[in-house]
């Protein structure tokens, strides 16, 4: 139990300084994404040569969360210093690489070159992590804790100068001084909306109650975006620190974290932390013998994505059913048991500490006019550098794609990028020049939303594309108001038409004047966002919908309906193949003969493009 | 009091009163689907849409739920209004297009027929049965299940339920009348509910007349001595006017 200020500062000091007596580090990420790709196994053979080869004084071995490169996963970084500048990172690790690692690299502190990133751009490869692209570029400030902390030790934390935000707070600050550094460091919310955070909290301190509630939103939903559960995951401690803070700055003793069950590791990593903090006395009564007391709960949801509204997240909460509901008074006046309730996203509140502990000045030259400091982005979909990404904001889309994701995989060209998930839109490429911010998202006809940047290539039909996000919508909409009920049921209705040729011209202008309804009549933003796929897409893939409606083609050769399947006579070596694999038997020819297609009997599954080494099946 | 501008006139209404209430106040017709004045107002069906300027801004929102605020310019027949409420209704008659009470009101809107693929539901989702049960009678043996177009209201798991008591005042909220109920042969059947209840005999008349778990109820809710419970609301009519008579030739006045 820390009782007091001073005893804080010792222990840190004495955390500090037994890490700096470490001898060589592995440091290996095992989020819920490493360990997909079998970072477990990995992690077992190191413990295991580390046991066999008598290793366990002059090496630690660091489980972490995600390090935020999914694409290489899992990885590893070593250090032979714990201040040394440059570590070792290998990448795409398999069990059978580990004796090697060991004895060659911790051992000898030979390099192994097969392991080490290779740069799609120049091909060469890359052995330290702080000279590989896709880390150089970032500005990590939420995620770089990632790589040095076991989430499930807060000692790890408070090595790295872990609650001393918190401590300054309540030993030198009073709540107002709090609220002005938030607004003076410009922090708008990161669940996507973008409001400024500082305002919210002063509303919700000015607010009159005797009980005041903290909730932290992680109930991230979006399709291709995971950003919320790698930082809880990995680095909660740094969440729970800026949830106190902001209990401290509101006036609130009670907080919640409302995370989705389908984040198991979150929710375990949440769990422990925030039993650590209790043990420690950093959550609890009279917090470090400030006086200020604040406890956290954690609320698990049942992944229903319209929780991640607020009112239905603090109805589920409530354990009432999540639907939203009319919000004509805020819930900083009426929230959460119709207390002042404030609520943030995620990253919202791991942004917090680092405010209090490096200033509002310092944050505030981070990013662009109107939006301040970084923004963490899932860059996934047709991309080469799947990943985590943390970039000032006002990042031009460009940069992100190409300088950091490196590019698009093979010889296709980018088409579009797909922000803030189902609410965003797509951009295409003649705005790939646009610095990411709230506005400039928002004035393209997409949202920042939680930071998802879905890749498309040539490949990708935007109809399809449209289509995808409204059965997700269509699925996820609670089905309490009319509009987004019924609306997105038509729109879906046409969507399908136009991708099965069925559609006629007059059918577009229906779909535009119901996606415009719907966001104008819904009740809640899931509904008045939900049309930005199809509306942002018609307005910059018109040619491509008007093509699938007025020829019946789909030009990327996407939509089934539209498209077939048959095979060019001079590229077919009539190896039979094709033939074989088959599973409709559509597929006739002698060998060494011309093949072809019987078009009744295709179901346009694809293995024949699949399996044809001759690139002499043609779908158009 | 609050003093406010409702389509171009300055209006005084009492404080805590809602937009929807206050118009109504004054004779302005606003139409509604999901509210009823005894129940919490719920903001789903969307046609009480009116506009709402407080400064620059201008929102489209629902009467039924946006509270009256001082100096705030709300107009209810707005073309945006119009035009909003035309395309919610035309989304409900595409939905229900047999609902006779759904026709009128599109028709009165000036939709003819829904340009939408058409179904042939009975329910709107409205929602008032459920919360009728819930805030009226307590029971609270039905609630919406599944999500979006999926949306039903059911009894939780879709059997019959255990604490409905058969009152009927789900199918009396009902705006379209999906909701049926039937007595026979000594019992009250609610289909839609999946549930059957047993009757009550009147100790008068011997004729069956509502469900013993409604009496039960209505005995902890209302005052009123034992026997009038026992007795249907005919025989229980005549006896009061027994009485009143026997009161009014009492001997001796």
């Amino acid at each position: 139990m820390i009782k007091t200020f001073n005893d804080l500062e010792r222990i840190i000091e004495r955390l500090r300084t037994e890490r700096l007596a470490e001898k060589s580090r592995i440091t290996i990420s095992s989020g819920t994404c490493g360990q997909a790709r079998g970072s477990l196994e990995v992690i077992e053979e190191f413990q295991r040569q580390i046991r066999k080869q008598n290793l366990k004084d002059r090496v630690t071995i660091k489980i972490t969360g995600c390090h935020g490169f999914c694409e290489v996963e899992p990885d590893v970084i070593i250090r032979f210093e714990p201040e040394s500048k440059k570590s070792i990172f290998y990448q795409r690790l398999k069990p059978e690489d580990v004796e090697e690692i060991v004895s060659e690299t911790v051992l000898k502190r030979k390099l192994i070159n097969r392991l080490s990133y290779v740069d799609s751009e120049t091909g060469k490869s890359i052995a330290y992590l702080e000279e590989i692209p896709f880390f150089k570029k970032q500005n990590r400030l939420l995620l770089g804790n990632n790589v040095f902390i076991d989430p499930t030790d807060i000692n790890d934390y408070l090595a790295l100068g872990g609650h001393t935000a918190l401590q300054k707070v309540l030993s030198q600050m009073s709540p107002d001084e709090v609220i002005e550094a938030i607004k003076q460091a410009g922090l708008r919310g990161r669940g996507g909306g973008g409001f400024p955070t500082g305002r919210k909290w002063e509303s919700c301190r000015k607010a009159e109650g005797d009980i005041k509630y903290i909730i932290c939103n992680a109930d991230e939903g979006d399709p291709g975006a995971f950003q919320d559960r790698s930082l809880l995951e990995g680095n909660p401690h740094s969440v729970i620190e800026g949830m106190i803070i902001g209990g401290y700055a509101v006036g609130a003793s009670e907080g919640y974290i409302y995370v989705r069950n389908e984040y198991p590791l979150a929710v375990e990593h949440v769990g422990i932390a925030i039993k650590q903090a209790e043990e420690y006395g950093l959550l609890g009564e009279n917090i470090l013998g400030s006086g200020f007391s604040f406890t956290i709960k954690v609320s698990r949801g049942g992944g229903a994505f319209v929780c991640g509204e607020s009112s239905a997240l603090m109805a589920s909460i409530e354990g009432r059913l999540g639907e939203p509901r009319f919000k004509h008074v805020h819930a900083t006046e009426k929230g959460l048991w119709d207390r002042p309730t404030t609520l943030n996203n995620v990253k919202t509140w791991a942004t917090v500490p680092l405010i209090i502990n490096k200033g509002a000045d310092w944050y505030a030259r981070i990013g662009t006019e109107k939006s301040k400091g970084t923004m963490i982005f899932s860059l996934v979909g047709k991309i080469n550098n799947t990943g985590l990404v943390e970039v000032p904001m006002g990042l031009p889309l460009r940069e992100l794609i190409y300088g950091i994701g490196g590019g698009i995989p093979g010889e296709k060209r980018f088409k579009a990028v797909q922000t803030g998930g189902p609410s965003g839109g797509c951009i295409p490429e003649k705005l790939l020049d646009l610095p990411v911010d709230y506005e400039r998202l928002t004035e393209a006809g997409s949202m920042m939303g939680s930071g998802g940047l879905i890749v498309m290539d040539e490949d990708t039909c935007m109809v399809n594309v449209a289509k995808y996000f409204l059965s997700f919508t269509m699925d996820e909409s609670c089905g309490k108001c009319t509009p987004c009920r019924e609306g997105i049921k038509h729109m879906l209705d046409i969507l399908t038409n136009i991708s099965e040729g069925k559609a006629e011209e007059r059918d577009l202008e229906i779909l535009e004047e119901i996606g415009n309804m719907v966001k104008e009549t819904s009740l809640c933003a899931l509904g008045g966002s939900a049309p930005n796929p199809v509306l942002s897409t018609l307005r910059y893939f018109r040619d491509e919908y008007e093509t699938h409606i007025k020829d019946k083609k789909c030009p990327a050769a996407v939509c089934l309906e539209l498209i077939q399947y048959s095979i060019d006579e001079v590229k077919c070596t009539g190896c039979g193949v094709c033939k074989k694999e088959c599973s409709q038997g559509a597929i006739s020819g002698e060998k060494k003969e011309p093949h072809k297609i019987d078009k009744k009997i295709c179901i346009k599954c694809g293995i024949c493009l699949e399996v044809c080494k001759f690139d002499a099946i043609v779908v158009e | 009091m609050v003093k406010l501008t409702i389509d171009n006139r300055e209006v005084e209404v009492e404080e805590g009163a809602t937009l929807l209430q206050a118009a109504r106040s004054l004779g302005i017709e606003i139409p509604t689907l999901c509210y009823h004045e005894a129940l919490s107002p719920y903001g789903a069906c969307r046609v009480c849409l009116v506009e709402v300027a407080t400064g620059k801004r201008s929102i489209l929102t629902t009467s039924c739920t946006y509270p009256t605020w001082e100096g705030i310019v709300v107009s209810t027949d707005s073309e945006r209004v119009i035009k909003a409420r035309r395309f919610v209704i035309e989304l409900l008659l595409a939905r229900c297009p047999n609902v006779a009470q759904i026709r009128e009101l599109a028709e009165k809107l000036g939709v003819k027929q829904s340009r939408f693929k058409t179904a042939d539901e009975e329910c709107i989702l409205c929602g008032l049965c459920g919360r009728v049960c819930k805030e009226i009678i307590g029971s609270s043996a039905i609630g919406f299940i599944d999500r979006g177009i999926e949306r039903v209201m059911e009894t939780p798991f879709g059997i019959d339920s255990e604490v409905c008591i058969g009152c009927g005042a789900c199918a009396f909220v009902c705006p379209t009348g999906v909701i049926k109920i039937e007595d026979i042969k000594g019992y009250r059947k609610l289909d839609i509910w999946h549930t059957r209840l047993e009757l009550a005999k009147c100790k008068a008349c011997g004729n069956y007349f509502a469900p013993m778990l409604e009496l039960n109820h209505l005995k902890k809710k209302v005052e009123l001595s034992e026997e009038v419970f026992h007795l249907c609301s005919g025989c229980r009519r005549k006896r009061l006017a027994r009485e009143l008579i026997k009161i009014e030739t009492k001997p001796g006045e």
